[in-house]
């Protein structure tokens, strides 16, 4: 009897126990090594089994499951951890985990120094997105117009282009889809800065380099402007716009299964009505008018490939007289007649076995033709003795052809090597016709071609490197050049980082003081960059120093009695300066503001310089404030900026002896601007809205404040008189419709795929 | 012939048990769904969504699981993404639980095409890509948003939750946008009877929203 009770009460405990035993906790805690982990999830592979862990990093499950099995613990941001256990079906198994950051493109350091980036990729660094391009008071619409309140671009209103710490304008080369643009802007007119010729909206990324940039783009000193154009649309759709300069409509198409789609528009700019109402310096015969049309195709050739083409022409003339300095009563007279047409082709592939290929190709032809001459009262054509070289006529007719192909190869992690080559072409001719009817008629050609190779290391999230190096030759210098670029990037918290860059950039002589007598080589600039930056969702902070160095800058003299032919290399030059720059989108509700500073200082002996001094095109401090602020309510967004620059100095140059000598300088007053746009948005923030609508109105120097960029002189050096905008108020007004078509109404579009 | 018949019948019934769902995932699923309904809290759902997760990794050719850790996961992000500012960016905090969502459905979607109820889910992700910066990405994610709206409708007009999208749509947009919270209330209106009608495929086929619809009609006086 006792056994039999023994025997059951030791069955019973067996019977316990093997109960108990059916189960295992598995516990421990989650960190980084220093803090706790929440959120993670705990995972036993092909069970249902697991956790997630506690704001203390903590986690604890029961589980049935007996054997080996793979515990897990992921978390986005973290390498996957994984370790082989044993579950014997009783007791506490206590796992403690320690993850490793993940280095991600989300999560990285970014390799920042110099550049301000304006896309919506994720991937930060985004200081301006397209619709602040488009929506910042001062900018008119033009991209480079919104990129000049970003630190490091000089306020120059006489002349289009970006002027980048102390460079020129032609030392900011542009590039769409990777491939140099020729005659980004419209053509020069005198003092009266032109504007691009491509409409914002067809770019969703800009990146906007003012030092430091990457060894993939070459042939500009100062600065590099990278333009990324959009990919298919969304849905098919028409556009309407039409404004006090002209009208414009557009058709995009989209085909069903939304892997390819057609696109053109059209639009007609005459600025007769405008210049009707604000007067302008210049008197026009002929007011600017501008025929210009574009088109465009993408297509998907795989998941992730696409092949973009972006076709452009334009068709304008302007002629104008202004009172002319040289001779009181008489006229000054520009006339000038351009066609310019422009495609790009640009694929970008996903090749397999992390490799990605990225190539393009573009070609622009461009054709000016100037009238320039002397007017009387009566706006006859006259010749007056000691001024008859006013009288000419200049034809030009540029072609050039742009290819690039970047071969890009991932490493480990994010790392990245890249590396490939750009071929330019170019063949200009010019035509000068005298006076007297004599012509001198002109040809340059011009291959440079460049091997490139560039990594992107990352090291840890907190540390990576760009390292690279470019190596060009030009045909036409029949010189070689090797630049070496380097940027290194240190995360020092989750938001703020600090950077450095350096990198030697090289550009050919400018085509317009070219041909020499003498042999030439390249210009140089070597830059030296320092940055920290601090992003938040919603703030930005970003501050650099940098110190520039130019060497081999052009001089120029006069040639056979031509004036401003480049002679040699011993210009020379320096810049160095800080700047700032706040946006802040948060503190204020509905309230978006940036604010810049740039402190430059900068001489350069160059041109015709007789000795090194501060250009006129740099002022000292520069500074913008933009502010956005929309209100729900009306739906209008209301956009203001200020744009600030320190007096510019002012020379006249004359020959002297063999040389040149300042005849004369001084200092224009401070340039200030305040611009104002009100941009009414009836179908913002609904959802189900198929037609957008944009009511724009804007204001530039609202106060009426008077701007001077510098002062010209007249041929004999007598008189100067200062140059100023074309008339100091201008007043845009237009309204904007896309309007969404609904697939059952697209059957045209689907036949033409 | 009989063997053959034999061969056949084993065949169909494997077929058969497996396009079944097993027993002990259908209890693990009973234990979970209901508490979409409940759960209230970004950190109570990545949980539920991690729970489901798990499930759907050990289940890989069962779509609900990673239908519901879609769902669990948009819902944690739109939680973040309608509090405070609705206006202000925060891509940076929502855009992860997106990008998540959209990983899981995309798996759901490769199991069971042309479901009304993964497209409630696209619709719920494209709104919330949209809170991560309206101002710059209703645009894009508006008409996406949409257009994923419609297809869950045109693939069941019956779907209660289309009716809870729809409805909240026009009750959290402000009225200079096109809401209206009468409008708003004649969709729930409608939803209800939806709701009370509706027949889920299984004991683990999703049925919420309704809480969350009469939560929200009974904000409108």
């Amino acid at each position: 009897m006792k056994t039999i009770i023994q025997a059951i009460f030791f069955l019973s405990l067996i019977g316990i126990s093997e109960l108990l035993s059916a189960q295992t906790i598995v516990t421990g805690k989650v960190t980084d090594k220093k803090n706790p982990l929440r959120g993670v999830s705990i995972t036993l592979k092909n069970s249902y089994d697991g956790a997630t862990s506690d704001s203390t990093g903590k986690f604890s499950f029961k589980t049935f499951e007996r054997g080996e099995f793979i515990f897990t613990a992921t978390s986005v941001g973290y390498k996957p951890f994984e370790q082989k256990i044993t579950l014997e079906g009783k007791g506490t198994l206590t796992i403690d985990i320690i993850l490793k950051e993940e280095v991600t493109e989300l999560s990285a350091v970014v390799i920042s120094a110099g550049t301000f980036e304006a896309s919506d990729r994720k991937k930060a660094a985004a200081v301006l997105n397209p619709i602040d391009i488009v929506t910042t008071a001062s900018a008119e619409g033009d991209v480079t117009g919104a990129l000049k309140t970003l630190p490091g671009a000089q306020q120059v209103g006489e002349s289009e282009g970006l002027f980048v710490r102390g460079g020129t304008a032609s030392e900011t080369k542009i590039f769409i889809d990777g491939t140099l643009v020729n005659n980004f802007f419209q053509s020069s007119t005198p003092n009266i800065a032109s504007r691009g010729r491509f409409s914002p909206f067809i770019f969703k990324g800009t990146v906007f380099s003012t030092g430091g940039y990457s060894a993939l783009y070459g042939q500009a000193l100062s600065s590099a402007l990278i333009l990324e154009t959009i990919d298919l649309p969304e849905r098919p759709s028409a556009s309407l716009g039409l404004s006090i300069i002209g009208v414009n409509g557009g058709y995009q198409s989209l085909s069903k299964n939304k892997r390819s789609s057609v696109g053109t528009s059209y639009a007609y700019t005459n600025l007769t009505p405008a210049f009707a109402v604000f007067k302008q310096k210049q008197n026009y015969s002929q007011a600017p008018e501008l025929h210009s049309g574009d088109a465009n195709f993408r297509i998907k050739t795989s998941k992730t490939g696409i092949l973009k083409y972006y076709g452009y022409f334009n068709s304008s003339r302007l002629d104008f007289t202004t009172n002319s300095i040289d001779s009181i009563g008489y006229k000054d007279r520009f006339g000038l007649t351009n066609f310019n047409m422009y495609h790009n082709l640009a694929w970008k592939e996903n090749l397999g076995h992390g490799w990605k290929l990225n190539a393009g190709l573009s070609y622009t032809l461009n054709k000016d033709k100037i009238k320039s001459g002397l007017k009387d009262g009566n706006k006859k054509d006259v010749i007056l003795t000691g001024l008859e070289f006013k009288k000419f006529n200049l034809d030009l007719d540029g072609n050039y052809m742009n290819a690039k192909l970047v071969l890009e190869k991932r490493l480990k992690g994010i790392s990245v090597l890249r590396f490939g080559g750009e071929y330019n072409f170019s063949n200009e001719k010019s035509l000068f016709t005298l006076y007297t009817g004599q012509q001198f008629a002109q040809r340059l050609k011009e291959n440079i071609r460049s091997l490139f190779v560039e990594s992107d290391i990352y090291i840890t999230n907190n540390v990576a490197a760009k390292i690279g190096t470019r190596l060009e030759h030009s045909s036409l210098l029949n010189k070689s050049n090797i630049a070496p670029r380097i940027s290194l990037a240190y995360k020092l918290g989750k938001q703020a980082q600090a950077s450095l860059a350096y990198g030697i950039f090289y550009q050919n002589p400018e085509r317009r003081y070219l041909p020499s007598p003498n042999e030439l080589t390249f210009m140089k600039a070597t830059h030296y960059v320092a940055q920290y930056q601090k992003v938040t969702g919603a703030t930005t902070f970003r501050t650099e120093i940098f110190y520039k160095k130019y060497e081999n800058l052009i001089k120029t003299g006069n040639v056979n009695g031509r004036d401003g032919i480049a002679i040699n290399n011993s210009g020379f030059g320096d810049a160095k300066g800080f700047e700032f720059f706040w946006r802040d989108k948060k503190t204020i509700k509905n309230l978006d503001y940036w604010i810049s500073y740039s402190f430059l200082d900068t001489k350069r002996d160059f041109l015709n310089f007789p000795y090194a001094t501060s250009p006129n095109f740099a002022a000292k401090h520069t500074a913008s404030v933009v502010i956005k602020k929309f209100v729900q309510a009306w739906k209008i967004q209301f956009n203001g900026a200020y744009n600030y620059a320190s007096s510019r100095p002012y020379y006249n140059i004359v020959p002297s002896g063999t040389g040149y000598k300042f005849a004369d300088m001084g200092k224009v007053p401070a340039y200030n601007n305040f611009s104002f746009a009100f941009n009414y948005l009836p179908t913002v923030g609904n959802q189900n809205a198929k037609n957008f609508a944009v009511y724009v109105l804007s204001i530039s120097n609202v106060f009426n404040v008077k701007q001077v960029y510098g002062y010209q002189y007249s041929y004999n050096g007598l008189r100067k008189e200062q140059i100023v905008p074309p008339s100091r108020m201008f007043v845009y007004i237009g309204a904007f419709f896309s309007f969404g078509i609904d697939r059952t109404e697209n059957a045209v579009n689907d036949r033409l795929f | 012939m009989k063997k053959t018949i034999i061969i056949l019948t084993v065949m169909f019934a494997a077929n058969f048990s497996f396009a079944q769902m097993p027993e002990k995932f259908v209890k693990a699923m009973e234990a979970l769904v209901p508490a979409v309904d409940t759960t209230h809290s970004v950190d109570g759902l990545s949980e539920l969504a991690n729970a489901f997760e798990r499930i759907a990794n050990a289940e890989t050719n069962q779509w609900l699981p990673f239908y519901y850790a879609a769902l669990c996961n948009v819902s944690a992000g739109t939680m973040i993404g309608a509090g405070g500012d609705m206006m202000a960016a925060k891509g940076d905090k929502t855009d992860p639980y997106a990008d998540k969502a959209d990983a899981l459905l995309a798996k759901a979607e490769a199991l069971m095409k042309d479901n009304s109820e993964i497209f409630i889910v696209k619709k719920q992700i494209a709104t919330l890509r949209m809170l991560g910066d309206p101002m710059n990405r209703y645009m894009t994610y508006g008409p996406e948003a949409a257009a994923a709206l419609e297809e869950a409708k045109k693939l069941n007009p019956d779907n209660p939750r289309t009716f809870l999208l729809e409805g909240s749509d026009k009750f959290y947009t402000p009225e200079q946008f096109g809401g209206s919270k009468e409008e708003a209330k004649k969709i729930f209106e409608e939803g209800i009877k939806k709701y009370e009608s509706f027949k889920p495929e299984s004991s683990i086929h999703p049925t919420w929203g309704l809480p969350q619809l009469k939560y929200i009609m009974g904000q409108i006086q």
